[in-house]
């Protein structure tokens, strides 16, 4: 790497800024990809099915054992699933407002992207920080940025210009504001605990005091923690309710729900653009997963082994397996997320709305001042 | 010219062109582009804080116009009848008032740039992470009675459009 050393620190920066958003980006799209063939075997689990089990390639099936292994798997679905939605005719209805038509997918997509770069998803390799950009005011942009990811929704329904699309954007407008409320005040008692809005620094306490979802081990017991500990909890739960609302997903999908708006949102789609809602959809759920993991669950850290620190030159293979343990806790959730999907009906609108703004939002307030009282007796 | 220079002059040109094709747009008189404009103008202008070093600013900026304030004017403007609108032509009555307060904006700031000294040094007063902004805002005392009354008008608000969009009072 003599090469790498000749070049000016900037230059190595960009260069390795680069390097970082290409593998993130990559990494999350084959993700995405095989998250949709999760979900669908996750709901043949639940149902008692077996699932897409029938793509077979034509020289990896004939491989004796590992062949037949795949293609029972559905390994291969993702791949074929891709190649569909590209060679598809991309029909475009008449009646459709044609700019606002082709702009909403892509609106839809980037905000999940962006978010992905302030998350530390590792602690370090070789000299550099695995985060694409580290900033002062981590949460507050990804706040803002999941903020934006409303208008691909809604100009998706203006666009389409028909009854059931407008109603869903409608919907999707209202839900994804109430809900922004309640998850943005659910993370202040995390602020107030940490007293950073940096998401390493938030892992870097987390580290020494336990994880903020239940503060107990690490820094060892004290009144401090143990009043915390409900604190942690309620703020986890309002989030992850938040989460699901955020990215529309069961029971929360009033923007789609299906057997009322026939597709909501993104009825008259088809084909790529329709794919790119798509994509877009489960890369806002590893976003929101991601920051369940940073915020919540200790990021890239585990209380055992000597893993709760970043390694030092030389171990390599340490700076490996934090980015393992951060998949790992992303993972998890995303199955979490599935299973919900696949065991729990679908909420009334007005339901929706009563448990955002008469229940989540005051709960969430009433935690903020939990927390502040609690962090004002024991002293910090 | 330096890159943060040359950056100050993209994100005002933008601003200044967005912000134009709100108000006088001459592809499309369509409410929501209008609004998708001013979101775009809002999001340029956070390009601006950043340059100041206001972080904290620049992130609450998108967080709650672009995010929250606009999409609330969207839900409005979708919900109302969007035709009428579009069909309406220019009136004389708005270019003149329109053209008056900008001129009498234009007016009051040119005044107050050639009146100041710009010779001062450029470091910023506070450096814009929410730590400085929050102690400068809570205890220095200077800014704390004005903050306090700022939100105490937001609550009377807020209790007036509950109160008014109450169907009927008991």
């Amino acid at each position: 790497m003599a090469w790498l050393d000749s070049l000016s620190p900037q230059t190595q920066f960009v260069f390795f800024t680069l390097l970082k958003i290409a593998c993130v980006l990559g990494l999350l799209l084959t993700l995405v990809a095989y998250a949709v063939l999760a979900e669908r075997k996750v709901s043949a689990l639940i149902q008692d099915r077996v699932g897409p089990n029938r793509v077979n390639l034509p020289l990896i099936g004939s491989i004796p054992f590992l062949g037949q292994f795949l293609t029972k798997l559905g390994f291969w679905h993702p791949l074929v699933d891709g190649v569909k939605s590209f060679i598809k005719e991309d029909f475009t209805p008449g009646h459709v407002r044609k700019i606002y038509f082709w702009l909403a997918p892509a609106i839809s997509l980037v905000p999940a992207f962006l978010v992905i770069a302030v998350i530390p998803f590792g602690s370090t390799l070789g000299a550099q920080k695995m985060v694409i950009a580290d900033l002062n005011v981590g949460i507050l942009y990804t706040f803002g940025i999941v903020s934006l990811g409303v208008y691909g929704v809604v100009l998706a329904g203006y666009a389409a210009n028909s009854k059931f699309p407008f109603l869903g954007g409608i919907r999707a407008s209202a839900q994804m504001i109430s809900y922004e409320i309640a998850m943005g005040m659910s993370v202040i008692p995390v602020f107030l605990v940490v007293g950073d809005l940096n998401l390493g620094k938030i892992i870097e306490h987390q580290a020494q005091n336990g994880w903020n979802v239940l503060p107990l081990f690490g820094g060892g017991f004290s009144a401090q923690s143990l009043l915390l500990v409900p604190c942690g909890i309620v703020s986890f739960v309002i989030f992850f309710i938040s989460a699901l609302a955020e990215t529309n997903r069961l029971p929360f999908d009033m923007a789609e729900s299906e057997s009322e708006l026939v597709s909501g949102y993104h009825t008259e789609y088809s084909s790529m653009k329709f794919g790119m809602f798509f994509i877009g959809e489960y890369a806002n759920m590893f976003a929101g997963a991601a920051m369940m993991t940073t915020l919540f669950f200790g990021g890239w850290t585990l209380p055992f082994f000597g893993l709760d620190v970043a390694p030092v030159a030389g171990e390599w293979w340490k700076g490996l397996l934090h980015i393992g343990i951060f998949m790992g806790k992303m993972l998890a959730f995303m199955f979490t997320f599935m299973w919900i999907r696949w065991m729990l009906p679908r909420f009334r609108y007005d339901q929706l709305m009563d448990l955002g703004w008469r229940r989540m939002i005051p709960l969430a307030l009433a935690n903020i001042i939990l927390t502040a009282g609690v962090l004002a007796l024991t002293n910090r | 010219m330096a890159l943060p220079d040359a950056l100050f002059y993209l994100f005002a040109f933008l601003t200044l062109l967005f912000g134009a094709l709100v108000v006088a747009n001459p592809f499309s008189r369509n409410p929501v582009t209008s609004a998708m404009f001013l979101v775009l103008t809002i999001c340029a202008m956070a390009g601006l804080f950043v340059l100041l070093n206001a972080f904290f600013l620049a992130a609450v900026q998108i967080l709650v116009y672009a995010g929250a304030v606009m999409v609330l004017f969207l839900f409005v403007i979708m919900l109302l009848d969007l035709k009428e609108e579009q069909r309406r032509k220019i009136n004389l009555f708005g270019i003149v008032t329109g053209t008056g307060a900008v001129l009498g904006l234009g007016f009051l700031l040119t005044r107050t740039i050639w009146g100041g000294d710009l010779n001062q040094s450029a470091n910023p007063r506070i450096i814009g992470d929410t730590k400085a902004l929050g102690l400068e805002l809570f205890t220095k005392g200077q800014f704390l009675l004005p903050f306090e009354i700022v939100s105490v008008l937001l609550l009377v608000a807020m209790v007036g459009v509950i109160l008014l969009s109450k169907k009927e009072l008991k």
